[in-house]
């Protein structure tokens, strides 16, 4: 149950018992402090892009920006609304913090791939994992996580007792219940590729590199287009620009936070940004190696952690171009972007990518199977839009609604 | 590029020097010359207050933030020119929308709106400015009250522009803003900037010769001396 981490495998004494701890608690506060830089940095990076400053005055360069803003929340007064209901009201925003903390557990982040190691390291005379779990189920534990917060944010607009905040929630939902079929069906890519569920086992099959340059990152391996379906799902799963739809401030106020106040509205805001840092470290688990990169000089765990660091860093640099330079979608485009488009696309990808691994296994002619693959494709693309202008001429006619 | 030309438009931005944002507390974006701030109560040259306590300002006030009332003058010692002077004069600012219709209003040029607007008082008492607040000093400035930020020389251009274009009935300033002239600041040059590209009769050659030079500030200073008279 408790997969492959090696830690377990043996006698579970105190040692062991210890070692968890201690990984608990430095992963917790190094999730919190990147949180925090995490808001500081997207603070910083977009004025930036934007022709402004940014915070500059508590501490160097206003790094202390985001602790002042914790510590301002802390002292304000705690609202609840009268028509609220209380117990959902106060759950909700837990609802959406905690799995945006247990999401980063399955997530590696150390360690030395290099050179045909598994990435394990001796800690206190046991072998161990620089990660907090490494389950079985591995990356459907992330999916789960993910789907859990949805109701975090449903719940928060339905108990609010206030218009807005339902309209909100109910845009949240929705968006994110669309986007979680291609994101769940570009990680199908990556599992047929890797063949594994456990993210541990998805960052070795990923070590190492062909023709001695060229990386073995399932972005190339799995042919790129579910990465960028991938992508683009999880800037919509986590709400950002251009898909902040439900934070659409000129038409729904805050959306579903809009009558949250104090700490319980720094919970939300929280849980956005450590889930922007956690698919971050997640995209580069599943498509760019993880901590798996090339060893220079001292430890090999070290370097693990350098090269998941920097390739963590500029992803979330894009994460915040992306949002200083799209302007938002409008509904009706995101729900075309996601149902018409992303869905049917990595739907495609993942079966062209499954008869090619049937087909290497099976030794078939590749070039041919590819050929027929895509040829029945392409059929099925004109297909899906035929059937999406039919039902829009039937739509104008007024056949139906 | 098409979809993805947006990208590079904005990554080049980074790094810059050029920026847009005003360091706000340490430093101040310059303001416009007709930028409607608090109000001061002006005063002729011989220290008299010009404000009669006639509460026009008071009965036009659209956000009802003025209070004023006049008393009869004490004959031995006038506080204004003429037979009555504004007794009390308050502005609660917690109300006032800086319409500058008081200014409008008043008859003697009492009242005029300076530039300065950033205060933060602490307690609604502060907030109701009253006639010792709002009075200028003995040269003719807004007396600083201890919740205003100011800098040095902001007080300057306190007086509100006049009522009428050309004041005086010249034709040359036609569409051209006076300004009046009060205690401490002397006499601002016409504004030649308003209407000058809509203006029919007169061409903005001789707004350009006449306004800001000698001529404009005779024809203002004989205006506000006018007022005087009227006042006594």
């Amino acid at each position: 149950m408790f997969g492959g981490d090696p830690l377990l495998a043996g006698n579970v004494d105190l040692a062991v018992v210890l070692i968890v701890l201690v990984k608990v608690v430095v992963v917790f506060g190094l999730l919190l402090i990147a949180t925090q830089l995490m808001i500081w940095f997207e603070r910083k990076v977009i004025s930036d892009l934007q022709n402004r400053i940014g915070p500059n005055t508590a501490g160097p360069f206003g790094i202390l920006q985001t602790l002042a803003d914790g510590i301002k929340f802390f002292f304000k007064e705690d609202l609840v609304p009268e028509r609220a209901d209380r117990r959902v009201f106060i759950l909700a925003p837990l609802l959406s913090v905690v799995p945006a903390f247990l999401l980063f557990s399955i997530v590696p982040f150390g360690g030395d791939f290099s050179n045909g190691h598994d990435g394990s390291v001796e800690l206190f005379g046991h072998t161990t994992y620089l990660q907090l779990a490494d389950p079985a189920i591995g990356i459907l534990f992330a999916l789960a996580m993910s789907s859990v917060a949805v109701y975090g944010v449903m719940l928060a607009g339905w108990s609010s007792g206030s218009k807005y905040p339902l309209i909100g929630s109910v845009r949240a939902s929705a968006q994110m219940i669309s986007y979680e079929a291609a994101l769940g069906l570009s990680v199908c890519a990556v599992v047929l590729t890797s063949g594994t569920l456990s993210t541990h086992g998805i960052v070795v099959s990923q070590a190492g590199s062909g023709w001695g340059f060229v990386p073995d990152w399932n972005v190339i391996a799995t042919g790129f287009v579910p990465f960028v379906v991938f992508f683009l799902a999880s800037q919509a799963e986590l709400n950002r620009p251009p898909f902040d739809l439900v934070e659409a401030e000129q038409e729904l106020v805050g959306s579903y936070h809009t009558e949250y106040s104090s700490i319980r509205f720094a919970l939300f805001f929280v849980a956005e940004f450590m889930n922007s840092v956690t698919m971050a470290a997640l995209i580069v688990t599943l498509f760019l190696g993880g901590p798996a990169g090339p060893t220079l000089i001292g430890p090999g765990w070290l370097w693990g952690v350098i090269w998941f660091l920097v390739k963590v860093l500029v992803l979330l640099f894009v994460f915040v171009w992306i949002r200083g330079t799209v302007p938002r979608v409008r509904y009706d485009q995101l729900m075309d972007l996601g149902w018409k488009r992303l869905i049917p696309l990595s739907l495609g990808w993942l079966l062209l990518l499954a008869t090619f691994w049937v087909a290497r296994d099976q030794g078939w002619n590749g070039f041919l199977t590819i050929a027929i693959g895509g040829a029945i494709g392409l059929v099925g693309y004109l297909l899906l839009k035929a059937a999406i202008a039919t039902s829009r001429v039937r739509r104008l006619e007024g056949v139906v609604d | 590029m098409g979809y993805l030309g947006g990208f590079l438009v904005s990554l080049r931005q980074v790094g810059r020097k050029r920026r847009v944002t005003t360091q706000y507390p340490a430093q101040k974006a310059p303001k416009p010359a007709r930028v409607h701030g608090r109000h001061v109560l002006n005063r002729y040259e011989d220290g008299m207050e010009k404000c009669i306590g006639c509460e026009l300002c008071a009965g036009v006030c659209p956000a009802r933030c003025i209070f004023v009332r006049g008393a009869d003058n004490p004959v031995d010692d006038p506080v204004s020119p003429g037979e009555r002077f504004g007794f009390v004069y308050e502005i609660n600012y917690l109300r006032c929308i800086h319409c500058d219709l008081c200014v409008e209003a008043c008859p003697t040029q009492a009242i005029t709106e300076s530039k300065m607007f950033e205060f933060s008082f602490t307690n609604r008492e502060d907030a109701i400015y009253t006639k010792a607040e709002l009075v200028v000093d003995d040269e003719g400035r807004p007396r600083q009250q201890p919740w205003e930020d100011w800098r040095e020389g902001e007080d300057l251009l306190t007086s509100a522009w006049m009522r009428a274009t050309s004041p005086s009935g010249s034709a040359a300033y036609e569409g051209v803003v006076g300004w009046n002239g009060e205690l401490g600041y002397g006499v601002r040059a016409p504004e030649a900037d308003q209407e000058v590209k809509d203006a029919v009769t007169t061409s903005p050659s001789m707004i350009d010769e006449h306004g800001g030079h000698g001529h404009g500030h005779d024809d203002h200073g004989t205006e506000s001396d006018d007022h005087g008279h009227g006042g006594h």
